[in-house]
């Protein structure tokens, strides 16, 4: 069977700097993908262009069957993908709930339908006691869930989540790793997530792949991943190896 | 959800109590006060529609427009002129004038969103095309240029009540507003309250996240343009039909763009009831300004030869500065709260 979402060759420039270069990879239906690299290593840039918000350079983009290449953020949302971002985007004049059924509106027609699929996802993220308070007065890890609430109450078939542990202490990184779990096998969701903490990327991921300065220099399990000499070279710089 | 709890279902008991109270006043108003007073409440009424139309678009959708007397011009032209010229109707004429207002507001709002024109560069787009149409309407002589454009207006005609032709007594025309305002504060609720209007806040707040949830921020960005286009035309059609008479410069001066955003600004941007109330507030405070400097002036205090023509603009200025200090979020917001009108989120359904 073909991978739900495949990745060939894709490339972005900013002013003549290469953010990626040709990176390609491939996710199969009901897998968590982790990504993993320094900072500056193009994996917030590689997201914004699956999702949507930048046209590669080159490369394509297939997505359930479909090529999604250049597809408006909006069409990449009806395709089936949702999305976080790494700096928090809230509807701060909304309130918490609200700002989840404007997710939930995208897969049900009727507000009132939608309000009670947007609380579903709040209980699920554990946000629920917060669903009446604006978005703006949320600490930063209650609006990192607000993000992933928001992103699944489109009903994706695939997530991606950029850095939503950041910030969060680790047991709460261990409620986020089991809600995550759960949601990949109760609702079979697909699941490529950013993340820098280690914790969490080796308990979730059956994959990793690891970029560094736009291009990939390693691919496979978590374990293996970072055992790779070229891995431990990027992170910890060549002499300590 | 039902229309009722789509309307009011967020009112507290006493802000039906209040909201109906407020009603009841100003259906029995015009046999309480003297016909001076009545007329400035016509204006209220007036400028509390027009508020709620380009509050739809800045306060609910985010889009600054200071052009809006465009679409008001729109309204008033073109039912003015298929009346005095071709006997057409009001009641159709105000079809016409809805139907180019949309498609104005739709070309200003494909040129903005299209080409990503945003906040201040979109509001200087709304005040070009408004400035230019006022150009070409000085040079249209079908529309009497410079000189005006006037209705027929008979002394039988001001006593009547002829709907359809909107020829009738100063009560109909305040009825006829106090309908168009109570209508518009409804479309604008049933609209907040469903898909719509939780797109248009949430492009209002953030559009990248907004897109992101699957939204098509250009569609409801056209939506809310043409919506608050078509809306202010009519607008505009009350005004010809009300005084009768229109000179480009009276009516697509961008002193009338400002005009009508001052009582939304006051009462509350992105607030329903904002509007209204800052036109309630806003207008009579004004005309009580304007007739105590004339006082001063009868009285001797300012002598004859000082030219008192731009008191209103001043006060106004006053008006906004001291809400943008002191009530950033319009005095409506905080009345609410005080007086308990509106239920907490916690307790909507």
């Amino acid at each position: 069977m073909a991978p739900l979402l495949q990745v060939e060759g894709v490339a972005k420039s900013f002013r003549g700097l290469r953010a990626v270069s040709d990176v390609s990879f491939a996710v199969e239906a009901k897998e968590i993908f982790g990504i993993i690299g320094p900072n500056g290593a193009g994996k917030t840039t590689l997201f914004n262009m699956i999702a949507g918000a930048f046209r590669p350079d080159r490369g394509q983009v297939q997505f359930d069957g479909r090529d999604i290449t250049g597809f408006r953020p909006d069409k990449v949302c009806d395709a089936g993908i949702g999305r976080t971002f790494q700096i928090v985007q809230p509807f701060a004049e909304l309130t918490v709930l609200e700002n989840v059924t404007v997710g939930a509106l995208h897969a049900h027609r009727e507000v009132a339908a939608a309000r009670l699929a947007a609380a579903d996802c709040l209980d699920l993220l554990e946000l629920g006691h917060r669903r009446h308070m604006h978005a703006s007065n949320l600490t930063l890890p209650d609006r990192k869930r607000l993000e992933v609430a928001r992103a699944l109450a489109t009903g994706p078939k695939l997530i991606l989540l950029d850095e939503v542990m950041a910030g969060l202490r680790p047991t709460e990184t261990d409620r986020m790793v089991v809600i995550l779990q759960r949601l990949r096998a109760e609702a079979g969701l697909t699941i490529v997530l950013i993340e820098h903490v280690m914790r969490a990327v080796m308990a979730l991921s059956d994959r990793v792949m690891v970029l560094h300065h736009g291009e990939k220099i390693a691919e496979g399990k978590p374990e293996a991943v970072v055992r790779d000499p070229a891995v431990l070279t990027s992170y910890l710089g060549g002499a300590a190896v | 959800m039902s229309l009722y709890t789509r309307l009011l279902g967020d009112l507290t008991g006493r802000g039906l109590a209040a909201l109906a109270g407020f009603v009841v006043l100003l259906v029995a108003l015009p046999s309480l006060v003297s016909s001076y007073i009545a007329t400035v409440a016509t204006i209220v009424l007036y400028l509390a529609f027009l508020g709620q139309a380009w509050n739809l678009m800045l306060g609910i959708a985010g889009l600054l427009s200071i052009g809006h007397a465009l679409f008001v011009g729109i309204g008033a032209y073109a039912s003015a002129y298929l009346f005095a010229i071709h006997g057409v109707p009001p009641l159709l004429g105000v079809l016409a004038g809805v139907a180019i207002a949309v498609a104005a507001g739709a070309l200003i709002g494909y040129l903005g969103f299209r080409f990503a024109i945003g906040g201040v560069y979109f509001a200087l787009l709304t005040i070009a095309f408004a400035e230019f149409t006022r150009i070409m309407v000085d040079h249209a002589k079908f529309l009497g240029g410079t000189e005006g454009l006037f209705l027929p207006v008979s002394a039988a005609s001001r006593h009547g009540f002829d709907l359809l032709n909107l020829r009738g007594s100063p009560e109909m025309f305040y009825y006829l507003i106090l309908a168009l305002a109570l209508a518009a504060l409804a479309l604008c609720r049933w609209l907040l309250t469903g898909r719509t209007g939780y797109y248009w806040r949430a492009i209002r707040d953030n559009p990248a996240a907004a897109q992101a949830l699957g939204v098509d921020v250009f569609r409801y960005r056209m939506y809310a343009a043409m919506i608050s286009a078509g809306m202010a035309a009519v607008g505009g059609v009350f005004y010809a039909f009300f005084y009768n008479n229109l000179f480009p410069e009276q009516v697509f001066g961008i002193e009338r763009s400002i005009e009508l955003t001052l009582a939304p600004i006051v009462g509350g941007v992105g607030t329903l009831f904002g509007p209204i109330f800052g036109a309630f507030v806003l207008t009579p405070l004004g005309e009580l300004f304007t007739a105590g400097v004339e006082w001063l002036q009868t009285s001797g205090a300012i002598g004859r030869h000082v030219k008192v023509d731009g008191v209103k603009p001043l006060f106004w200025g006053i008006a906004v500065a001291a809400i943008v200090l002191l009530r950033p979020r319009g005095i409506w917001p905080w009345i609410c709260d005080r007086l308990g009108l509106v239920k907490p989120p916690s307790e909507r359904s």
